[in-house]
């Protein structure tokens, strides 16, 4: 790093929205520089050997909403931007039976039928609706929202293009995109198919990191938005990047730096400064102090608004928005390293099923009991695991034969009734590990190791607030215009420049980079003289 | 009816598609798995095996084998020393490429040449007098490829004398006990090998390379998942980006070596001690001109995607390779080339081609327009000429 301290713009949390800032700002030619409190770049998208020769992405570990514009105007490729396929969704059941999604349309069809004849042929239908929707709202996901609380002519220009852009759908488009915004993932799903381990699929991506049961109005926001990811243009394939998504975003750090940018590690920020209602700089822990004209948070809304800066610099209704703008996060991981592939009994030696996504959420009662621990302030009996045995799509992530599995867990909620996380890691972990037994008998043999994520770790490793994984909950109130905060969705703050760009602003979390580059397009706007 | 390679009893049980083409007379997997898509990463990230063995093989020896492809392969063969192996074209009077193929040179008067068509009695009729002996041995020898980053680890672990093997290098060695040649080639643009072993042996081999690579993530891998790899490789195909002169009907459809980009093998054509077929027709058109030029071509993302978006439609991304030929235009909609192969790379992670285009606009960032047809319209989406290949990973060569 350069003793010379003074830089153009200064980005506070090297996640990977973070490096997606910086390198879009150093690209326009601006002298910038990204501190990060960690030893290592990515935020909540890191990759670490924490058991030897077994790579693990301790929290992120799938790629699929990465804006395609940013893998090219970062030149991504150039860096070792590399995706792989993950080729299925494999969904056992509490009878032995499965359900096992892949890349080949008719063999996806003909296993539909095992399960429901009615089904397979709403499945097409399903499949073409939501695809019609997500075409619909995808270019909300790459432009910056307006302002509904603003009068400038601007702002009623892009209010009247929003509306037009609505008028423009098909009414059945349209309503189904107000179906999927404002209701249940199961609801929806309902209208489909009558099959429980095919809605119990497709509903789990309704509740991922969020606090809302399949059941629960909202479910179908968070349906419609994973499914608007894709892998080279497969609505709702996902990809597992070399490495896992801290291998991307290594990518990411080298093409920041490829633009000139630099990077501070292990410089926890203690404040961000401001003088006369800009901002001016940033001070580390260490009283080391950076000074630059443009000063970005990629932290979450809390941290933005709340820590970085003294909120009695910010009007009253701002700080109240942030107050009450909930994370509660509800997610864990649980993550193994193994000594193989786990056995399912209906498919004897195979193991192929495995190269994807394994969905342990047998039927939607089961999704929503495992719902309803959390609702009363407990961690789910018989919780939905998301399981990934990564080292079937990247042999590297394991010595020659062996796996690791990353398992993302839910309901996990942050505040537990009557106990605490570090009193009931193990006991967390253990009941995890028993649903996967149920499921896989002899998978407790495996073990070689055995690491516990809860919520309360997300918020100290990361810094994402009671562990919330998109920065904030995916709920209505918090989206599109009042990500975070009404009238502060556009990147800015009431502190000139001072700029917000984590997973907390417009659209929000995933490995989507969104934020990054739309804050991004502020600031360089703004600065254009 | 077409036949079984000698790996078929194994083939035959990891095909779970039992989806067939037919190639030579053999039965070729055009996919192992469900997903074609999974077997390219696996060739990409970790390793795959090919079932290679319908190419034609010939087996060309005697005292003046050497005179003899001297006179008959565009290449100069004299730079081949026994232990190389050597991309090679052989071209007809007028220097029009008939073929391209591997020729692999197993002493100073033995050589094994591959090649994806017959030419038998080709070569047979232009052995004169020399002391030359052609046998086409492609129903004795089988070939398995093993192509992908962790290729050189797992064959090493058979026949430590691989490790050291450079690209284009051979060796003759043994793999399970059985007697194999083995060649640092390949038509995957990864790093990789060709293993070249008797039938008998055949199943000896597969079940060495399977059993090495256990653990390691290989699959087998089947024609869908070469044509994507090979087009990243920029490696051409007969039938699809050049057609044989001897079976072409006009010279509209053939191509001379300099059209396809491989000037690069002319670089002793002016030593007169080694006159070959088609020798004075390609220093004419040395001379003269030609009137294509290979490239590739690079399409514009951005473009592509507000095409298909103003047309109502997502836009795809599709890594099967089009069996079909685009035009190219200029900027005022003059034709200018053709795309010979067209695909989503998902290694580039953009449309990719190979193409010919006037040879004014074969150098790099040249822009041109290739046509699509969207919504039963012709349409057009930039492109810019880029060279090949268009996926280079430093493994291939190291």
């Amino acid at each position: 790093m350069a003793t010379d301290r003074t830089y153009d713009a200064i980005i506070v949390g090297g996640g990977h929205n973070g490096l997606v800032n910086g390198a879009y700002l150093a690209k326009a030619g601006l002298k910038t520089l990204v501190i990060e409190r960690r030893h290592l770049v990515g935020g909540a998208a890191i990759t670490e050997e924490l058991y030897p020769g077994f790579s693990f992405t301790t929290f992120s570990y799938a790629l699929s909403l990465l804006r395609p514009d940013i893998i090219h105007e970062l030149e991504l490729v150039k860096y070792g931007f590399k995706p792989l396929l993950m080729e299925s969704t494999f969904a056992p059941m509490e009878d032995g039976n499965y359900l096992l999604l892949g890349q080949d349309h008719q063999a996806n069809i003909a296993e539909i039928r095992r399960h429901s004849k009615h089904d397979a042929d709403a499945y097409d239908q399903y499949s073409h609706d939501v695809n019609r929707v997500c075409r619909a709202i995808k270019p909300l996901l790459d432009n910056v929202p307006p302002d509904i609380t603003s009068r400038d002519p601007e702002e009623l220009v892009r209010m009247a293009s929003l509306a037009q852009h609505m008028r423009d759908l098909e009414p059945r488009v349209l309503h189904n995109a107000i179906r999927l915004l404002t209701g249940s993932a199961a609801d929806f799903l309902d209208d489909y198919f009558e099959s429980e381990i095919l809605k119990a699929t497709l509903s789990s991506s309704g509740i991922i990191g969020t606090k809302v049961g399949p059941r629960s109005q909202g479910s179908g926001l968070v349906l419609l938005y994973h499914y608007m990811g894709e892998h080279d243009g497969d609505q709702s394939s996902w990809a597992f990047h070399k490495g896992g998504n801290g291998g991307f975003t290594q990518v990411l750090a080298r093409a920041f730096e490829g633009f000139g940018g630099e990077i501070s590690l292990e410089s926890p920020v203690a404040s961000v400064i401001t003088s006369n209602g800009k901002a001016t700089g940033v001070a580390l822990e260490d009283g080391t102090e950076f000074s630059a004209d443009i000063v970005v948070s990629a932290l979450d809304p809390r941290r933005t608004f709340l820590e970085l800066v003294d909120p009695r610099e910010l009007p009253s209704d701002l700080v109240e928005n942030i107050n009450r703008f909930r994370f509660q996060g509800t997610s864990a991981k649980v993550n193994f390293a193994l000594d193989g592939l786990p056995k399912f009994p209906a498919l004897g030696d195979r193991s192929d099923q495995f190269r994807g996504f394994t969905n342990i959420a047998p039927s939607l009662d089961y999704l929503e009991r495992a719902f309803d621990d959390a609702k009363y302030g407990w961690y789910s009996q018989r919780p939905y695991v998301d399981a990934c045995f990564q080292s079937t799509v990247d042999p590297d992530m394991a010595p020659p034969g062996k796996h690791v599995m990353s398992g993302f867990i839910q309901y996990a909620p942050y505040h537990l009734k009557g106990s605490d996380w570090e009193t009931e890691r193990e006991k967390f972990g253990d009941t995890v590990q028993a649903v996967l037994e149920s499921h896989f008998p002899g998978f407790g043999d495996l073990v070689l190791h055995r690491e516990i994520v809860t919520p309360l770790d997300i918020e100290r490793v990361v810094g994402l607030s009671e562990g919330n994984i998109f920065g904030g909950e995916f709920l209505a109130p918090q989206m599109f215009f009042f990500r975070p905060a009404p009238g502060w969705n556009q990147y800015r703050t009431p502190i000139e420049g001072y700029y917000q760009c984590g997973s907390g602003t417009h659209p929000g979390g995933c490995v989507m980079g969104a934020p990054g580059k739309l804050a991004a397009s502020q600031i360089l706007k703004d600065a254009k003289p | 009816m077409a036949r079984h390679t000698p790996f078929h009893d194994r083939t035959s049980v990891l095909n779970t598609t039992q989806l067939w083409s037919h190639w030579a007379g053999y039965l070729s997997a055009q996919r192992y798995q469900l997903s074609e898509k999974f077997e390219y990463f696996a060739v990409r990230n970790s390793a795959g095996m090919f079932d290679t063995s319908p190419l034609y093989k010939y087996r060309i020896r005697g005292r003046d084998a050497e005179q003899f492809l001297g006179g008959l392969l565009t290449r100069d063969i004299r730079k081949c020393r026994p232990g190389q192996a050597q991309y090679t074209i052989w071209c007809d009077d007028d220097g029009f490429v008939i073929e391209d193929g591997v020729v692999i040179r197993q002493s100073e008067t033995d050589f094994l040449l591959s090649a994806a068509e017959p030419n038998l009695a080709y070569f047979q009729d232009r052995i004169g007098r020399l002391q030359v002996t052609i046998d086409d041995i492609s129903d004795e020898v089988a070939a398995l490829a093993l192509q992908g980053p962790k290729s050189k680890e797992i064959l090493s672990r058979l026949s430590p004398e691989i490790e050291s093997l450079r690209y284009f290098e051979t060796v003759e060695t043994k793999i399970g006990g059985a007697p194999v040649t083995v060649s640092r080639t390949g038509f995957t643009g990864d790093q990789g090998y060709e293993i070249w072993v008797e039938n008998d042996d055949a199943l000896t081999l597969w079940d060495a390379v399977s059993d090495a690579s256990a653990g390691y993530g290989v699959l087998p891998f089947g024609e869908i998942a070469l044509l994507m790899t090979r087009i990243e490789a920029g490696l051409l195909l007969i039938d699809v980006d050049f057609s044989s002169s001897r079976y072409a009907w006009t010279d509209a459809d053939r191509s001379t070596p300099l059209e396809l980009g491989l000037g690069w093998m002319l670089r002793t054509i002016d030593d007169d001690g080694r006159p070959f077929i088609g020798r004075q027709a390609i220093r004419r058109e040395l001379a003269a001109g030609s009137r294509w030029n290979m490239t590739g071509l690079l399409i514009d993302w951005k473009d592509w995607f507000n095409l298909y978006d103003r047309n109502g439609l997502v836009p795809p991304k599709d890594h099967l390779p089009g069996a079909y030929e685009s035009i190219l235009y200029d900027e005022a909609a003059e034709p200018v080339g053709y795309a010979t192969s067209l695909m989503y790379s998902p290694m580039v992670q953009r449309h990719i081609a190979i193409a010919r285009v006037l040879p004014e606009l074969s150098t790099p960032g040249h822009h041109v327009n290739l046509e699509v047809t969207i919504n039963h319209k012709w349409q057009q989406v930039k492109a810019t000429t880029t060279r090949m290949p268009f996926y280079n990973p430093p493994h291939k060569t190291a």
